[in-house]
């Protein structure tokens, strides 16, 4: 079996796991409370905010942890726009976005509040321009995800963070797909407020954070005890947190040989791909690309249909998302990348690379794919609509 | 030996497929379970009907552990089937949109999937059976006869039925049953779905009434009494009794003809009415599974259900068969399927395209 889905989520890091059990082993405390058993537990939150914020150049009082990256969207996006209502109702993202914020966004105009959606180009990315171009003297909120999930090409949130420095707009990126290999410094980038998670750096499930800069106000959207401030109420994920603490300071620790390393799988799987004469193109300019994801299409093989093959061979990859019924919805990511009409928001595949993933895992991958489409060819292939 | 066969089972989400794949698993061949969206539609709480069969579908792989897909054939759906199906109401027929979703979305597109995930047979829930030999294969009734299903699979043709199975024909569907329960899956005390599957639960005339416009016109004996308005064409079936709100003294009226071009609704009274027998029909669509004399008698079945009669056939053109019956059958309606049956073998069937009595169309469409 190989695992070519990391953008979905990752293994947890068998140094996070110990660390986990180690934890939830022997502090199970509150950290609220305030005997010993609090503190103890206290502690190790403490930790791993302090570290984590720093690890984006943040300081530790502005950082929320939440039950992960759709949490930490919503807060930021409905808590500064609840907060910020009374300079302005526009707010301004991109087409291709996580559901976790186009969803959000949907919700905010039903509130009233205008949203603007700036197109993508077909290399996959967004023009700064075209966020300029949007702002008016409404507008209080930008935001743009760091690297997109699908295409895992990289936008330009230094160039946001330097156009939105000169104005009073508050700025958002949601950073869950680009945080493994893009080094984030929310001073140097300009970041209002941060988005990460924790199982998709080889953490576990059910943790991410918020970064808010300190001057940003920002409402809760759940009520209750004094916990992050009162900005997220709720008995902290105590060994989520330390989990997430381990898990950033091995993606810190190791960031440059992973990219490395990942960049030369990559290489390795298109150009295996390349030498089985497989028909494809790539989906986002390679080179802005993420080196952990590379979305690839394959000329009359339909997407389910590949999808459905490789997890037969046991390989594991995906598209777009699925609905209630199963069946795949087309991306809206490459619904907003090409024409309508293009066959390839019909037969495009996200490949994404993680630790455990070698060389060999490459080359098997792109010779089974190459099969594959040989076979599906030779059928007469199951040609698009 | 099964364990290098690969069948791909079409689940619905109801029981009988999902003891078809429980049996395939059990005899040991490598099960795909696949789940095919061909309508897209909500309910009154906003789900998605789909949602909740798919979500059995889901528990009943995980229960006889084998690996599961859903595909979307929404658009061949539409294309193929109710297309076709809003075509033969507009022009004053009954169709089976079901024969038609086995010829071209069950036994076509999903079989074209099948076949892509490297299956060496799909397989359904269907009640009938296949019998295989010298190469070639035989559709057999359904061992319940109650719930024989070859009516509705007449159009499939030789090349097709060669790569089905059907795990369940030589069940009882109280076996059937009984085996979901004894197995405790998920779908065991499932209601059977009924119906047409778009229209679901629906009211038939309201639903009809979103996509052809429903024109009232007259209601007329054929001699050309008027009797009273109808609500539209589309909304009767020959033979129909209910709904015409024709009072009076005397014995019930009955439809009994249409003329789509004046929009008049034929009606006469009583029961055994002659205008409700015919004795011989045209159809077309005609397939065989196996070849056959270019004239035989054998036995038919007009609707689902039904009694078989017996019949002579007679090719009469490349498409196109002459079915006699033997003695006069009541309410022989154009668009549904008339199937051939040579003792429990399905010869294979056609579409009913004009009925007669003693030489004489009837007015049934016109």
């Amino acid at each position: 079996m190989i695992y070519l889905d990391h953008a979905a989520t990752t293994p947890v890091h068998e140094d996070v796991l110990h660390k986990m059990y180690e934890i939830e082993k022997e502090v199970f405390g509150n950290p609220s409370s305030i005997h010993a058993f609090g503190r103890e537990a206290k502690r190790h939150l403490d930790e791993a905010r302090r570290y984590i914020a720093s690890s984006v150049g943040a300081r530790e009082h502005e950082l929320i942890f939440t039950s992960g990256g759709t949490e930490a969207n919503n807060l930021a996006i409905v808590g500064t726009a609840l907060a910020n209502e009374h300079r302005g109702n526009h707010i301004i993202t991109s087409a291709q976005e996580h559901h976790a914020v186009l969803n959000t966004m949907r919700y905010l105009q039903k509130l009233g509040f205008h949203i603007t959606y700036v197109p993508v180009d077909a290399s996959g990315k967004i023009r700064v321009d075209d966020i300029a171009r949007s702002i008016t003297e409404q507008t209080i909120l930008v935001s743009i995800m760091a690297a997109n999930n699908e295409t895992g090409v990289k936008q330009p949130i230094e160039e946001i963070g330097q156009l939105l420095s000169e104005q009073q707009v508050i700025f958002h990126t949601d950073a869950v797909q680009a945080f493994s290999s893009v080094k984030i410094d929310v001073n140097k980038q300009q970041i209002d407020l941060l988005t990460a998670s924790a199982h998709k750096i080889n953490g576990p499930k059910g943790v991410g954070f918020l970064y808010v800069r300190e001057d940003v106000g920002i409402e809760p959207l759940q009520f209750g005890g004094l916990q992050e401030r009162e900005r997220r109420p709720g008995t902290e994920n105590v060994v989520g947190a330390v989990g997430f603490h381990y898990a950033v300071k091995r993606m810190i620790e190791e960031m440059e040989q992973t990219v490395a390393y990942y960049t030369n799988l990559k290489e390795t799987f298109l150009s295996t791909l390349r030498d089985e004469r497989v028909q494809f193109s790539i989906n986002g300019n390679i080179e802005e690309t993420i080196p952990t994801i590379v979305n690839l299409s394959f000329p009359d093989v339909k997407t389910d249909i590949m999808l459905a093959n490789l997890d037969i061979e046991g390989i594991a990859a995906s598209s777009g998302s699925a609905c209630s019924a199963g069946t795949l919805e087309p991306s809206h990511v490459l619904q907003a990348m090409y024409k309508s009409s293009d066959e390839r928001i019909w037969n495009s595949i996200r490949f994404s690379f993680g630790y455990k993933n070698d060389e060999q895992q490459m080359i098997r991958a792109a010779k089974t794919i190459a099969a594959i489409v040989e076979r599906l060819n030779r059928k007469g292939g199951m040609r698009n609509e | 030996m099964n364990r290098n066969t690969r069948v791909v089972i079409g689940m619905s989400g109801g029981v009988d497929s999902s003891v078809a794949a429980l049996l395939l698993k059990e005899q040991g061949y490598d099960v795909i379970g696949v789940f095919m969206k061909n309508w897209d539609d909500t309910d009154e709480d906003g789900v998605c009907t789909a949602t909740v069969d798919y979500e059995d579908v889901v528990r009943v792989s995980q229960q006889i552990d084998i690996p599961y897909y859903a595909v979307n054939f929404e658009k061949q759906y539409w294309d193929k089937v109710f297309t076709y199906f809003l075509d033969e109401y507009r022009s004053g027929r009954t169709p089976n949109p079901d024969v038609m979703c086995n010829k071209e979305i069950k036994f076509k597109a999903f079989l074209d999937y099948a076949l892509s995930l490297g299956a060496d047979y799909v397989a359904t829930g269907h009640y009938a059976q296949i019998q295989r030999h010298n190469g070639r294969v035989e559709l057999l009734r359904g061992v319940d006869e109650n719930k024989d299903q070859t009516y509705f699979l007449n159009q499939l043709s030789q090349d097709v039925l060669q790569k089905v199975m059907f795990p369940l024909g030589h069940m009882e569907k109280k076996e059937v049953r009984n085996i979901a329960k004894e197995y405790g899956l998920a779908t065991a005390n499932k209601k059977d779905s009924t119906g047409i599957c778009f229209i679901g639960e629906r009211n038939f005339k309201e639903f009809l009434s979103e996509y052809l416009p429903a024109q009232r016109g007259k209601m007329m004996t054929l001699a050309g009494e008027e009797k009273g308005t109808h609500d539209g064409l589309m909304y009767y079936t020959i033979g129909q009794r209910h709904g015409l709100g024709i009072g009076g003294a005397g014995e019930p009226w009955f439809v009994v003809g249409k003329n789509v071009k004046e929009n008049i609704l034929y009606v006469e009274q009583g029961e055994t009415n002659i205008y409700l027998y015919s004795d011989g029909l045209l159809a077309n669509q005609v397939n065989w599974i196996n070849d056959v004399p270019d004239s035989f008698t054998c036995t038919a079945k007009f609707r689902y259900r039904q009694k078989d009669s017996p019949v002579t056939v007679e090719k009469i053109a490349e498409d196109t068969i002459r079915v006699t019956f033997k003695e006069k059958e009541r309410a022989v309606t154009p668009g549904q399927a008339v199937v051939l049956y040579d003792g429990d073998v399905c010869l294979g069937g056609a579409t009913i395209d004009e009925v007669f009595r003693e030489n004489e169309r009837l007015q049934y469409v016109g």
